[in-house]
Order: structure tokens, then C-alpha cells, then sequence
């Protein structure tokens, strides 16, 4: 079988398309590659949403442990402390178990022109399970870095906002918050970049594989208890995510010179020279 | 343990608990803490010194050994801790038993890779296969605390990396002003003023330590993990204790003691950081200000 | 582990401590009752556990015994980390092109299904095995929806609380859960996969494969062998 044939094959099949079944003999690189590769689909995906759900969640949450009101604070300390005290590896096994003594039940959610059926079900699959675990859990990290960089915002900074007479949300979206991002961006991207490399924990701690679906990690471990030669795979692993890696440094990198786009050239910084505080 | 636990299936409730929870494998597991701890204790040192020789490396002259520095750094960094941890304590283990095959048996004709087999001289293997059980132990979690040096080391190396270029450059002219070789100018003065600016990533380096240690199981360690999926799993009546799946208990336990351990860290490290912002022109210090009357 | 060492010294002595021979490390799992598994002191217990001691004694080996995750169980094996698995491992192509497999002490054991209840649609369903068993490539190839867990107890939990309609694992794993657990019960239903248990050994260790042979030979004349399979399985598992 040509290896044209066998990405054809099995490219997409982690998400279910292609060959119903693995490969179970005469394992060829190609077969390792393509396999591996499309284990990759789940660790990007679930990065993705997680990371772009998190934001908003972690804005939020260092907002709301800088207040001074302690309803808010505590809280928001509390659940960053939960999240980043314990271990990823501990959560996603409490989180399972939870998940599946929830009653299964469906509730109908009206969308105005149609309605859908949201299960408790689905959160004993990976897919939503897992999300909503490395949501809140990159939710913590990420809101303890945009804490720390809150309170780095320079001083002289938000008394020239004042002296604008730019109060409240102006102030905040104007000047704190584009300048908290700058100050917590180096830190943010090894924290984009821990994550990714968390989302081989789904499939091998807690969440079960559907259908042979799983992640790179998944089948890397798969042709590791094949073929009895973890030489192979575990390499070719660590091959995609550097290049996993190597993208999201780019991205963010793209991202931090937008945001210093106002400063002379040699003044921006540059990304990752300093790696400043707490993931 | 106790006297009255010989026979555990007729006991109430409270003394077949204090019997269940004092059984050998239950010791085991309170002392797997121990081993969790040690294991901290030792990786953090060896892998800032691996982080050290990192940095230096990669700010090095000499184009070779910079290249190193940067590809180790790099590359590990990219890798999930996972999936080194899959195949690396095989691959060191070889690699020290291939080197002293070499040294100690010269003379040997058969190929060490025989198929798939690795097969080395009696003399070579490492520990010898006559050394008793706890020789092979230490040696299995000397290899774990290599394994986590390496990986943690590269993360420490860029933090320290850092932390060289944040110090003031005319720090380090003066320095050469004052007629220092290069030698001389990264030792007495690039090095001891780093610190303080790698303080930070490194403290948060080890909360991500202390957090990765549920995968020391992985390399093969008796870990608290290991044990509490071990203990919690459902038990027949093959057991003394025959009870239902506990494991999510077994785990509640583990993560009070993971919140307890960054708690205690987190004071720590705190106390460091206020003393730190002190006197700076940013919110916090301004805060700071403000409070002292 | 004080006391396990303290077994082996014990273990040595009658074995004839004189012989300066290397120690031969059988490696197994610790997790798979009653094959193998840790007792409630800490040290390995079960059928392979008696079996491995009374082997070692005939072939007159001074052994040891060491756990490991069966996952890396076969590349710790190859690549000299111990020098036996002796872990309930079926004796499958696969795994024998890889590694050697001794005379084999048990006939093979036929996976069963466990259930909530007895009308489970076992072709249809949606069926739980462990990672990488034999059983999780059967259902694979099944028409069933293959759910994987990473141990046994995971697979057990899933039909428990309703996540998966049945189990696949050997019978002798699963009966022993179904005669204490009234809300399981197992299907009449059996598959016969794997071939029967034998000890693996390196390729490249025909003479301990030989030792090991001789010794299981010997038992199974004797009858010695299937005393002991009744001893821990009942009638869950032929004798020879």
C-alpha cells in the first residue's frame, strides 16, 4: 500500500473517517506518521477551544481577585488556587468521576428558529469533558498571570489616564487592559504552550477512547504496545509537537508585536527574553 | 498491625479501618509521600544545575556548545513531558549499560541488538542482576530524578538564560573597564546579580515540578499514584480487605495533599516576591506605599 | 519491600544459596487478580506468584520478582530490565515474534463479558476493554463501539454506572467480580481470543526458556499444576 494510500486512509481517522479499523501487522513509518498525525486533530482542537474560551474567563477572574470587594476576591482566589494547586493529571480523574454520577438527563435549549438537546451525557466524552476541565484549568493559570501583570501596570501609566479624565471601563479598555496584555504576553505563551502539551494527558488519564479515536499520544501508544518498540512513535511524537510549538510561538510572537506596534523597534520586547512569572 | 486484626472479615467498622489503614501496602503508600518529596528535594538542585549549564552553554563563544545549549533547551521544551517520560528511562538505561559494556567487556563478539533484544555482558548490567532488590529500586528512581533533571533542566535553562540578559549591560561594561577577563565577568558579576531576576521563573518552575510528580509513575516509580489506583481498585474476596472501588477517595487524598504542598510553597514564594516589589514604581509597589503610614 | 526481599532470601536458601548464580528476575503486573497481584502486605501474591516460586525451585533458580506497568512490560523484558514476564500474558503471533514464551502453564482462558444485565446486545453495544488487551483489538474488529480505559478497574466502573453495556476481559478476571457483585453478572456468551499463558522470555535466553520447560513439564506430570489451578481459580479455568 503506497503511502499516498494510507494518509487517504487513515489522515482523519481519529475524528472517525477512513479505515474503520487500525493497522495490526507490518507497521510502516507512513502508518506511524499518518496515524500519529491525525491524533494531532484532537490536541490542536482541544488547545484551541481552550485557550480561546479561557481568555475571557481569565480576564474575569484577575479582575476579580485585583478587586477590593472580597465577594468578588475570594472567590476568584479560591478557585485559581483549586486549579493551580492541584495536579492536571488528579483533576481530569475527579472531573470523570463526577461527570459520570451525573444523572443523565437531556435539557432543551430554544435557539429562537430551532431548538437543541444539550446531554449530560456527552460531558463523560472527551470531546466536552475534557474542554471544560482544560478550560478552567488554563482559566486559573492564565488569570494569575494577567493578576501579576495587573499589578505591574506602571503607575504613571493610569495617572495619565486620570489626568485624560478617562474613568471606568474607558480606562480599562483603553490603558489597563492593552497594557496588561503586553506586560503578560511572554508569559501567556509558555503558558499556550504548557497547555497544548497537556492535552496528552486526556486520553491517558481519565477520558476513554471511543472507537479507537484518541489523540497523538493515543496511537503513539498504540504502535508502542504494537510493535513493543517505544523508539519509534514516542520520537515521531515529540517530532509533531515540536512542530505544534513552533507554530504557536509564531503565532504569539505575530500577536506581541501588534500589541508593542507603538513602540520604537529596538525598545519592543521581544518575546520570550525574559519569561516572567507563575504559569 | 494491631493485635485484633488476624481476622479482619468480623470486625466493626472502626477497627477494620484502623486495621485496612495500617495494612503493609498502606505503609507502602504513606512512605510513596516520602519518596515524592525526595524526589523534589533532589530534582530541584540537579536540574537547576542542568538549567546553569544550559544558559552557559548557550551564551557560550565557542559555536558548537552554543548550539548545543540552544537545541537542548529548545527541543525538550517543545516535547510534552509525556512523552518523555514514555521512553526515556529505557533509552538512558541502555545507553549507560551500552558505555559500560564497552569499557568493561572489550572483548565481546556478540551484537549487543540481537532482533529487538538488548543484550549486554553480565559484567556490564546495570544494576549487576545478583545486586539485591533495593539496589535495582534506587537505581529505577536515580534514573526517574535524571529523567525529570533533563526536562525540568531545559525550562530552568531558559528562565536562567534570561535572566543573564536582563542584567543591566553596563553592569557588565564597568566590569570590563575594570580590566576583568570574560571569565572573571561572568562569574563576579553576571552571576550573582541574575538571581534575582530569574527568581521569579523559577519559583514558578517549581510549582510545575511539584505539579508533574503524578507522572513518576510512568518511569516506573511506586508512586503515590501507583499506590492509590492500587489500594482504591475494587477488591474481591482474593483480598483480606475485599471493599468496592474507592478510588475517587484514594484521589480526594491526593489532591488535599497537592493543594497543601503549593500552599506551603505559595507562602513561601509570596513572602520572596512582596520583598521584591518593594520600592518599584508599579501598582503593587504603589500599593505598598500607601500602606505604611 | 523489606519483607519481599526478606521471601527471597528465604526463597534462596532453599533453592541451595551455594550456587553462585545470577538471580533470575521475573517480572509481572501486580494488578490482575488472582494471577498476580499486591496483597495487603505489600508483596506479590497469587497463582503466578506460587506457580514462578515452586518453578524456580525445580529448575533450582534463585528468582526474584519485580513489578511493572504492563504497558512498558515488554520493552523493560528486551531490553534486560528483569528476565522473565510472568503476567497472565496470553501467548499471541504478535507478541512471540518479539519475545519467547515457555511451555504454556494454563489453556487458554476464554474472555467473557460482564454486564448490568443478561440482555445486552453484545454485537451492537458499546463495549468496554482495556488499552492495548487482546480484547480491545477483538471489539475493534467487531461491529461493537469500542470504549478503551486505561485499567481494569476503569472498564469494571464503566458498566457500573452505565457508560458502557458490557466488559470484555478473561473469564477468570471477571468471574470472581460477577459472584460477589449482584448487580453483574456475566454473559453465556464467551469468546475464545487468546492462546493459552506462558512465561515470556528474551529471544536471545534459550537456556532459561529450556529451564523454565523442563520445570513446568515436570508439574504438569505430577499434577502439581493442576492442584494449583484449582487452588486459585475454582472451576473458572480448565485444568490440563
Amino acid at each position: 500500500m503506497s503511502c499516498w494510500q494510507t494518509i487517504q486512509d487513515y489522515g482523519l481517522r481519529s475524528i472517525g473517517f477512513g479505515e474503520r479499523l487500525l493497522p495490526k501487522s507490518d507497521f510502516t513509518l507512513c502508518e506511524q506518521f499518518t496515524l500519529i498525525g491525525s491524533g494531532l486533530i484532537w490536541n490542536v482542537y482541544f488547545g484551541v477551544i481552550a485557550l480561546g474560551i479561557g481568555f475571557f474567563l481569565a480576564t474575569a477572574l484577575a479582575l476579580a481577585k485585583s478587586a477590593e470587594n472580597p465577594a468578588l476576591r475570594k472567590p476568584a482566589e479560591l478557585f485559581i488556587f483549586l486549579f493551580r494547586g492541584s495536579p492536571l493529571f488528579i483533576q481530569f480523574f475527579l472531573a470523570y468521576e463526577i461527570f459520570v454520577l451525573l444523572p443523565k438527563v437531556g435539557v432543551d435549549i430554544p435557539l429562537g428558529f430551532t431548538e437543541i438537546t444539550v446531554e449530560t451525557r456527552w460531558l463523560t466524552k472527551a470531546w466536552l469533558g475534557a474542554i471544560i476541565v482544560l478550560f478552567l484549568n488554563t482559566s486559573a493559570y492564565t488569570g494569575e498571570i494577567f493578576y501579576g501583570a495587573l499589578r505591574s501596570v506602571p503607575k504613571g501609566d493610569v495617572e495619565a489616564a486620570d489626568a485624560y479624565g478617562l474613568t471606568g471601563w474607558a480606562r480599562f479598555k483603553r490603558v489597563i487592559w492593552p497594557t496588561m496584555l503586553r506586560l503578560a504576553w511572554p508569559a501567556y505563551t509558555n503558558e499556550a504552550i504548557f497547555l497544548f502539551h497537556a492535552t496528552t494527558l486526556v486520553f491517558f488519564s481519565g477520558f476513554p477512547a471511543w472507537q479507537q479515536k484518541g489523540d497523538a499520544l493515543y496511537y503513539a501508544n498504540y504502535f508502542a504496545d504494537k510493535t513493543f518498540n517505544p523508539f519509534v512513535p514516542y520520537p515521531i511524537l515529540a517530532g509533531y509537537f515540536i512542530l505544534l510549538t513552533l507554530s504557536v510561538i509564531a503565532l504569539f510572537g505575530a500577536i506581541n508585536n501588534r500589541l508593542n506596534r507603538h513602540l520604537p523597534q529596538d525598545r519592543r520586547p521581544k518575546l520570550r527574553i525574559r519569561p516572567q512569572i507563575i504559569r | 498491625m494491631f493485635s485484633f486484626c488476624t481476622d479482619p472479615s468480623d470486625l466493626a467498622q472502626f477497627q477494620w479501618f484502623s486495621c485496612y489503614l495500617t495494612t503493609g501496602k498502606h505503609l507502602a503508600f504513606y512512605t510513596s509521600f516520602g519518596t515524592i518529596m525526595l524526589l523534589l528535594v533532589i530534582t530541584a538542585p540537579t536540574a537547576l544545575l542542568f538549567g546553569f549549564g544550559g544558559a552557559s552553554a548557550a551564551r557560550s563563544q565557542f559555536a558548537p556548545l552554543r548550539w548545543f545549549g540552544k537545541a537542548y533547551t529548545s527541543i525538550v521544551r517543545g516535547v510534552p513531558d509525556i512523552a518523555f517520560f514514555l521512553f526515556f528511562v529505557i533509552a538512558l538505561d541502555q545507553a549507560f549499560e551500552w558505555m559500560r559494556h564497552k569499557v568493561k567487556c572489550p572483548d565481546w563478539q556478540d551484537p549487543i541488538r540481537q532482533g529487538i533484544d538488548f543484550v549486554v555482558c553480565r559484567d556490564a548490567k546495570l544494576p549487576l542482576s545478583s545486586s539485591p532488590q533495593w539496589v535495582h529500586e534506587t537505581y529505577g528512581f536515580l534514573l526517574a530524578v535524571l529523567t525529570f533533571a533533563i526536562v525540568f533542566g531545559a525550562f530552568a535553562a531558559n528562565v536562567i538564560y534570561g535572566a543573564m540578559r536582563a542584567v543591566p549591560k553596563p553592569q557588565l561594561e564597568t566590569a570590563e573597564a575594570y580590566g576583568m577577563n570574560n571569565r572573571q565577568v561572568f562569574w563576579r558579576v553576571l552571576v550573582p546579580q541574575m538571581w534575582v531576576f530569574a527568581l521569579p521563573g523559577l519559583s514558578n518552575l517549581w510549582m510545575i515540578l511539584i505539579k508533574a510528580t503524578p507522572l513518576l509513575f510512568l518511569l516506573g516509580v511506586e508512586d503515590i499514584v501507583y499506590w492509590a489506583r492500587e489500594l482504591g481498585g475494587l477488591k474481591t474476596s482474593v483480598f483480606t480487605y475485599p471493599h468496592a472501588d474507592w478510588r475517587l477517595w484514594y484521589f480526594l487524598g491526593l489532591l488535599v495533599f497537592y493543594l497543601g504542598l503549593t500552599h506551603v510553597s505559595e507562602t513561601i514564594l509570596a513572602r520572596l516576591t512582596r520583598r521584591l516589589s518593594h520600592g518599584q514604581a508599579t501598582i503593587s509597589g504603589e500599593q505598598q506605599r500607601k500602606a505604611t503610614p | 519491600m523489606k519483607k519481599l526481599i526478606l521471601a527471597t532470601a528465604a526463597l534462596a536458601m532453599t533453592a541451595g544459596f551455594a550456587m553462585a548464580q545470577d538471580v533470575v528476575r521475573m517480572g509481572t503486573e501486580g494488578a490482575y487478580p488472582p494471577w498476580n497481584f499486591v496483597n495487603d502486605s505489600g508483596e506479590i501474591d497469587g497463582f503466578e506468584r506460587e506457580l514462578g516460586d515452586e518453578l524456580c525451585t525445580r529448575a533450582e533458580l534463585t528468582c526474584e520478582w519485580v513489578t511493572n506497568d504492563w504497558d512498558s512490560i515488554i520493552p523493560n523484558l528486551v531490553s534486560g530490565n528483569y528476565d522473565t514476564i510472568i503476567a497472565g500474558m496470553s501467548v499471541t503471533d504478535e507478541r512471540d515474534e518479539v519475545i519467547d514464551f515457555t511451555e504454556q502453564y494454563t489453556l487458554p482462558d476464554p474472555s467473557s463479558y460482564l454486564a448490568a444485565s443478561a440482555d445486552v446486545d453484545v454485537a451492537n453495544g458499546v463495549i468496554a476493554a482495556q488499552t492495548g488487551t487482546i480484547q480491545a483489538s477483538y471489539v475493534a474488529s467487531s461491529g461493537a463501539t469500542l470504549v478503551e480505559f486505561a485499567t481494569p478497574d476503569e472498564t469494571i466502573a464503566a458498566v457500573k454506572n452505565g457508560e458502557a453495556d458490557a466488559v470484555l476481559a478473561d473469564n477468570a478476571y471477571l468471574a470472581p467480580i460477577a459472584d460477589e457483585d449482584a448487580d453483574l453478572v456475566l454473559l453465556d456468551k464467551e469468546v475464545l481470543i487468546g492462546g493459552g499463558v506462558g512465561i515470556g522470555v528474551r529471544e536471545s535466553d534459550g537456556e532459561l526458556k529450556a529451564k523454565f520447560d523442563t520445570a513446568i513439564a515436570s508439574m504438569k506430570a505430577d499434577g502439581t499444576l493442576n492442584e494449583m489451578i484449582v487452588k486459585w481459580f475454582g472451576d473458572d479455568l480448565e485444568t490440563f
